[in-house]
Order: structure tokens, then C-alpha cells, then sequence
């Protein structure tokens, strides 16, 4: 049993990267982060860097819980890759981070969150950026 | 003051707003398409081609030179920022740009490449224009045997002088060259390549050639890699100069056009050797040897100059002689014919109002781009974060869309398909691009020339080098195509020489006429490239 975490390098992210952190704490269990990318365009910025995804491994050990943090390039979306850890790990909750979206950009864009949402076989914990667990 | 004057006419029909207006779109649109890696300038042009059918002939080119200027200016800031190449003629500036970018100069090295940019392109205008008028008061006097040389000297030069391979060069100029006899002979009415289909018999139009090689083959290409790690790019402020940075940026450029500028305007030019001549001569010359390799101002200076002083000399022999030497001056020779404008030496006395006009934007272009480079340089770079697919969809309905409007015959769609698949198998086995399309167009005119020299001689072989100008041409073909081999035997006889030979061949073959590269491919070519540059003085010093 495990607790997945769908990180991106944005105050949401983090936020719910620290939410999930107070999740494993509490039960000590395998921790695996997610941070991945469709990999079409030539930049993404959702994809974090080399040295954030070090620190956090660091934080993590430093902190004594169990992790796995995974990067994967597959031309999948967010919401796949999440759900798809999740059923590898058989996770006990999903954690992700929610941003404020205008009716409009929800209607264009479509929502990794609301997919994570509605399609997960376990609970979900949304958090939102500048807010303590 | 002849000159002078025509210029000035020139500048007085760029500058109306209309016009002005397809020049800025041509800028914004070149930049855009010189960022993105893969995508290029020859492309935007064949792409666009039948959408400006409608337009003046005026307008449509001052629009293809702002593309093609912007294209230079777009290359160096993926470059900079991103460590890959847009154009292939930006690889080496990435070598110090990205150096410079992650050491927090990232403004410094933009700001140097665009108004360096900038010197070298006004700069090698003003040359043009100096220099076309000249080329054509001698090109007038050639007749048709030395015609036929340039040409041959042209396309034997570009094969294989750039790109890696000789063998793989020539296969794509033998393909270009057969897609080209397709069609009806022109002299005797008989049926070539046409397979029995009549649909054949009027030749293939080259939009649908180009738009198929550059936009189908290359579409298809990312398709097929399509998934890749996300790079990152460094952020970047407004780009700015310091005091010192200007002090130790004004001689390379003007070095930089130096290099550029006869480089581009020869047959076999080409931007890619005059950007890594001016490298290694900057690092040669440089106060401060010990930063190449670690971000030197000068790295980024020298050869952004150098390619921007190219674009323009090649439009010399393109103008002066109708002899394109890269993929965009080829398209842009295509434009001519399908407006009805016959290229060659008669250009500027026929088209005289049109040449001028396009010389006055390319001046016009490039203080335009000045001034969107300098401060949009970060929204440039946020380009990069547009997904693929949506890009390459707009480009294919573009390409589909144009074939089809040439002749509203479904059949050119089949032929886009067809030479999309074959541009796209050309990627796949490492064949340049850039034989092939200056096959298609030159293969015709080099025919037209062979058969006038041969009527003109009676059919005796002879006539071919009946013109003195002729004869030394052949000469220059000879030592191109047999330089390996009296490389080898030089290196056989002097066995002691073979490293600095081994390192000045290395320099001279970028695998650059490939403007598509693959990002591992282009990191690997910058690894071969620094490792030259280090080679070669090392070589010297063994062997003095």
C-alpha cells in the first residue's frame, strides 16, 4: 500500500508534495512521486529539473520515508500516469494540487485534476496552493 | 550613383505601408519558425508560396526576405537558451551561447548575436547591393558553356563540400535530379518518367516538391519521434549589452561578416563553414582564451555575424546569376519562375524595380528584427513550450492545402504523399535535404544550358569547354571531387601532418546541411565540433 503524489514544480505541487509528506509521516508508508511530461513540445516547465528532483529524494530521506520518485516520458498525460502508479502501487490515496481555473479555461482546457478525480479507484486529497494540511 | 538611386527607388516601394506590413509579417513569421528547431525558413517559404500567389510579385518576395533574415535571427536564441540548434547554421553559436546562458549571461549573449546580427546583415546588404550589380556586368558575358559549369560546379559544391557523406549527397542530388526530368523534353516533345500518366507529362510542380520534402517529410519525421525528455530552457530577462561586452563584440562581427559574406556568396558557401571558421578564429585571436569553452562574448559574436553576413552574400549569386546555394534561395528561385520572372543575369535590367525593392526590405528586415529581438527575446522562447502535434497538424493542413491550390488537382496531393513518404525516408537514412531541392529546380536549367552549348557546337562535346571561364570551373569541379582522394595521398606522404589534417577535415564537415536535427544528434555534433576546435590547435602544436 502506498500514497501517490502528482507533483508539478508550481506552488500547487508543492503544496501537494508537502501534504502527502504529513500523509506518509502519519503511516509510514511508500511514498511515490510522480512528475511527468507528454514529452512533445521542447520545453515544458511542468517537467521539474535535475536538482529539484534531487532535493526532494533528499528531503525524503532526510525525513525517513520510504520513496519512489518517477519522471516518465511516455506521451501519456498527468491524470494516466498518476492513475497508472496508483494501480501499480495499489495506492491507498492519491495526493494532487488544485489551481484556480475561470469557467472558461476549465471548458477549453480540460482538467488533469478533474480526470485524477473521477477515475481513481482510491480516495483523493486535493490541496490547494498557500494552504497548510 | 546608379546604383545609389535604384536603391532609393527601392526604398521608396518597400517602404508603403502594404508593403511594410508583409515585411513585418514575414520577420515575425521567419523568427518563429528559426526558433523552432526543425523548422526552417525554406519551409515557411515553400509553404507559403501558393498562398501568395494571389499577392504582387513586390510584396511576396519582401515578405521571403524577411523570413529568411528572421529565420537567421530565430536560430540563435534557441540556441542560446535551449543548447539546440533551430538552424543548422546556429550550431556553433550554441556552443558558447548556452555556456554563457548558464552562467547567468544569458542576456549578454542574446544581445550580442542580434545586434551583431544586425551589423552583419546591413553590412553584407549594402555588399550585395555593391556586389550583384557588378556580378551581373561580368555574368552577362558568359554564354552558355560557362553557364553550365557554374551550375554543375553549384551543385557538385553543395553535395559534396556540406553534409557528412559524399555518397549520401549524391544519392539525394540524383534524386533530385531525376524528379526533375520528369515531364515533357522541351526540345523534342518527349515523354519522360511519366509512367503513361498524363498527369505527368507537365513535370512536377516544385511548390508541391518542396512543400512535400520540407513540410510532409518532416512532419511525419517528428511523428516518428515524437516522445522526448523535456529540455529547459534558461530564463532570461531583457537582453542587454555592458560596456565591456560591446568593447569585445565589435570585431568579431565585423570579423564575423568578413568570413560570411564570400562564403555565402560562393557557389558552394552555405552559412555553416564562415560561423566555424569565424569560431576558431576568435579563439585563436581572443584576449581571453581561457573562457572558450566556459561562455566567451566573442564565441557568440563571431559566428552570429558570420551567418547573418552569409544569408545576404547568398543572395549575390541568386540574384545576379539565378544560382541558389541554400534550400531558402533555391525556394525563392522557385517563386521567380512560378511568377513568371525569369532569373538570371537579365534580372536586374527586366525586374529592376522588384530586385531593388527586395534589397531595400532585406535592409528594412533587419532593423525590424532588431527591434523584435532585442526586447521580445523571452516571449520568443516561450514558442518552445507549444506541443508538437498542434504545430505539425497547422503545418500539414498548410502543406495540403497549397499543393492543392497549385493546380486543384487531387493527383498533386498523391505526389505529396509520395515525396512526403520519400522526404521522411530521407531523414530516416541520414540523406541531406538540400541536394535534392536544388536538384528539382537547377536540374531543368542545367538541362536547358547542356542542349543550347550542344546546338550551338553542333552536338560536338567540344563546346562544353569551348569558353575559357568554362575551363577553369572544370578545374575547381576536379579538385572538389577528387580533394579526399589527394587528401589521402598528401597524408600517406607526409604521414607526421595527419592529425591537423584529420582535424581540418573534421571542421569542414558539419553534418550541416541537415537543418532538422534531432536533439541528440545536434548535442552530438556540438560534442564533435568542440572536440575539433581543440584538436586542431593541438594538431599544430605537434607539427610546427
Amino acid at each position: 500500500m502506498s500514497i501517490i503524489v502528482g507533483y508539478l514544480p508550481t506552488p500547487e505541487g508543492t503544496a501537494a508534495l508537502e501534504a502527502a509528506i504529513s500523509e506518509a509521516r502519519k503511516n509510514a508508508k511508500l511514498l511515490v512521486v510522480i512528475n511527468s511530461s507528454r514529452g512533445d513540445a521542447f520545453v515544458d516547465k511542468r517537467y521539474a529539473v535535475d536538482e529539484e528532483i534531487s532535493g526532494i529524494e533528499e528531503r525524503l530521506t532526510k525525513e525517513g520515508i520510504e520513496h519512489l520518485v518517477q519522471q516518465p516520458v511516455r506521451g501519456n498525460d498527468a491524470a494516466n500516469e498518476v492513475l497508472q502508479a496508483a494501480e501499480q502501487h495499489r495506492a491507498e490515496l492519491i495526493v494532487i494540487g488544485l489551481r484556480r481555473r475561470t469557467p472558461v479555461g476549465k471548458l477549453i482546457m480540460g482538467s488533469t485534476a478533474q480526470h485524477i478525480l473521477l477515475e481513481a479507484d482510491c480516495p483523493v486529497l486535493a490541496v490547494k496552493a498557500g494552504q497548510e494540511p | 550613383m546608379d546604383v545609389f538611386s535604384s536603391l532609393m527607388d527601392g526604398f521608396a516601394t518597400a517602404l508603403t505601408p502594404m508593403n511594410l506590413l508583409y515585411a513585418v509579417i514575414g520577420v515575425v513569421l521567419g523568427t518563429a519558425v528559426g526558433v523552432l528547431p526543425g523548422l526552417g525558413p525554406a519551409m515557411t517559404v515553400a509553404l507559403l508560396l501558393p498562398v501568395t500567389y494571389a499577392l504582387e510579385p513586390t510584396s511576396a518576395f519582401i515578405m521571403f526576405a524577411g523570413i529568411y533574415y528572421g529565420g537567421m535571427y530565430g536560430g540563435s536564441t534557441t540556441s542560446i537558451l535551449l543548447n539546440t540548434p533551430g538552424e543548422s547554421s546556429s550550431v556553433v553559436t550554441a556552443i558558447e551561447g548556452n555556456k554563457m546562458a548558464k552562467a547567468g549571461r544569458a542576456a549578454q549573449a542574446l544581445a550580442t548575436a542580434a545586434i551583431g546580427s544586425f551589423v552583419a546583415g546591413t553590412i553584407g546588404t549594402t555588399l550585395l547591393a555593391v556586389c550583384a550589380p557588378i556580378v551581373v556586368q561580368f555574368a552577362v558575358s558568359l554564354g552558355s558553356p560557362s553557364y553550365f559549369a557554374i551550375m554543375v560546379l553549384a551543385l557538385l559544391a553543395v553535395t559534396a563540400v556540406l553534409g557528412s557523406s559524399r555518397l549520401r549527397g549524391f544519392a539525394s542530388l540524383g534524386l533530385g535530379l531525376a524528379i526533375g526530368l520528369v515531364g515533357m523534353d522541351s526540345v523534342t516533345g518527349q515523354q519522360r518518367l511519366t509512367f503513361g500518366l498524363p498527369l505527368l507529362a507537365d513535370g512536377l510542380d516544385i511548390v508541391v516538391v518542396a512543400v512535400a520534402i520540407f513540410a510532409v517529410g518532416e512532419a511525419l519525421w517528428v511523428a516518428a519521434h515524437l516522445r522526448r525528455t523535456p529540455l529547459h530552457i534558461i530564463p532570461v530577462g531583457r537582453p542587454w549589452m555592458g560596456k565591456q561586452d560591446w568593447k569585445r563584440s565589435w570585431k568579431p562581427w565585423l570579423r564575423g561578416t568578413a568570413f560570411g559574406f564570400p562564403f555565402g556568396a560562393l557557389p558552394a558557401g552555405g552559412a555553416e563553414i564562415p560561423t566555424f571558421l569565424s569560431y576558431v578564429t576568435e579563439k585563436r585571436l581572443s584576449k581571453h582564451p581561457e573562457e572558450f569553452g566556459h561562455g566567451a562574448i566573442e564565441g557568440v559574436a563571431g559566428p552570429e555575424a558570420a551567418n547573418n553576413a552569409a544569408a545576404a552574400g547568398t543572395l549575390t549569386p541568386m540574384l545576379a546569376l539565378g544560382l541558389p546555394t541554400n534550400a531558402t534561395a533555391a525556394v525563392m528561385l522557385a517563386a521567380f519562375t512560378s511568377y513568371g520572372i525569369q532569373p538570371g543575369p537579365q534580372l536586374f535590367a527586366t525586374e529592376g524595380p522588384l530586385v531593388w525593392a527586395l534589397i531595400a526590405s532585406l535592409f528594412i528586415g533587419n532593423l525590424l528584427l532588431l527591434i523584435i529581438n532585442l526586447p521580445l527575446a523571452p516571449v520568443w522562447a516561450k514558442l518552445l513550450q507549444l506541443p508538437r502535434p498542434y504545430l505539425y497538424a497547422g503545418i500539414l493542413f498548410f502543406a495540403t492545402l497549397g499543393a492543392y491550390s497549385v493546380n486543384l488537382q487531387a493527383f498533386d496531393l498523391v505526389m505529396l504523399l509520395v515525396l512526403g513518404a520519400l522526404g521522411f525516408m530521407m531523414r530516416r537514412f541520414g540523406l541531406p535535404v538540400l541536394p535534392l531541392v536544388l536538384g528539382v529546380i537547377l536540374g531543368p536549367r542545367l538541362e536547358g544550358q547542356l542542349r543550347k552549348t550542344l546546338q550551338l557546337s553542333a552536338g560536338d562535346p567540344a563546346g562544353l569547354w569551348s569558353e575559357p571561364i568554362a575551363v577553369g570551373i572544370y578545374v575547381i569541379v576536379a579538385i572538389i571531387l577528387f580533394w579526399p582522394l589527394l587528401m589521402r595521398l598528401w597524408r600517406m606522404a607526409r604521414p607526421e601532418a595527419a592529425p591537423a589534417v584529420a582535424g581540418m577535415q573534421a571542421t569542414t564537415v558539419p553534418d550541416a546541411a541537415r537543418t532538422n536535427d534531432e536533439n541528440a544528434d545536434t548535442l552530438a555534433m556540438d560534442d564533435r565540433a568542440t572536440d575539433t576546435s581543440q584538436t586542431t590547435p593541438a594538431g599544430r602544436q605537434e607539427n610546427p
